[in-house]
């Protein structure tokens, strides 16, 4: 499922603008200890996290995954959005838990 | 092809802007995606290291046809015990950079992992250099 498809699926934001390509999202993955997810988070997996600062976009992008998620309406600062601009990485804000994230993931089918 | 770049102390903000650097030229280079992520991994991992242990330093990265070799050189105090650093779960990192998400004692353990080679070379005081190779025809 593309990354914008399931961001309306779940009702979400996407904080980054309109996906230039067609990022498809193979698995959900939650973490936020960073080295953690960089060693076992699948390759094209959507990335649930609470973290907003600016690595996280790094770590999003040489890990190759798909998006980032932020749960629960957590706000994202205004230089992770833009960085993740400049990288071409997805950010979606959802007012959901990541379980809530993670079983609507499932029923869709990821 | 060779890359030189300096890497901030004790500032998280521009922490892996070298790491995302190398890795988009990689890329551009087309070198296997597999191959890229493991040399992109590593350096980020030694990269933070000398950000937040290692009052920065600078990075060091050749390109040739058959490996890419990354130097992390930082100004920091030194790693007392060696074995005990490449220990998972093993950490000095102050609360603060825990908080985000940073510091879980995975660093070295997970340099190791993605790379074909790790030399650490610690002095005391001085500094540490960390030297990572990923060959080109070995994969994860």
């Amino acid at each position: 499922m593309l990354a914008a498809e399931f961001a309306a699926k779940l009702g979400a934001k996407v904080l980054t603008g309109e996906p230039r390509d067609n990022t498809e999202i193979k698995g959900i993955y939650c973490g936020d200890l960073l080295s953690w997810v960089m060693s076992h988070a699948p390759k094209s997996s959507a990335w649930v996290t609470v973290h907003t600062h600016l690595n996280i976009v790094a770590v999003a992008s040489i890990s190759e995954l798909s998006c980032i998620i932020i749960p629960e309406g957590i706000k994202v600062d205004e230089a992770t959005i833009n960085r993740a601009i400049d990288e071409n990485t997805i950010i979606i804000s959802s007012e959901l838990t990541a379980y809530e994230i993670c079983s609507i993931a499932h029923d869709c089918g990821i | 092809m060779k890359l030189h770049y300096e890497i901030p102390a004790n500032d998280l903000t521009y922490a892996g802007e070298a790491s995302s650097s190398v890795k988009k030229k990689l890329v551009q280079l087309g070198i296997d995606p597999a191959l890229v992520k493991k040399a992109a991994v590593s350096m980020y991992e030694a990269e933070i290291n000398a950000v937040i242990h290692g009052n920065g330093g600078f990075a060091d990265v050749e390109v040739s046809s058959d490996r890419i070799i990354v130097t992390i050189t930082d100004k920091g105090p030194g790693i007392p015990n060696i074995e005990l650093a490449m220990q998972e779960g093993w950490s000095t990192a102050s609360d603060e950079v825990r908080e985000m998400g940073f510091g879980a004692g995975m660093g070295l353990p997970n340099i190791k992992r993605y790379t074909d080679k790790l030399d650490i070379d610690t002095q005391i005081g001085e500094g540490t250099k960390v030297t990572i190779t990923v060959e080109f025809n070995k994969r994860l």
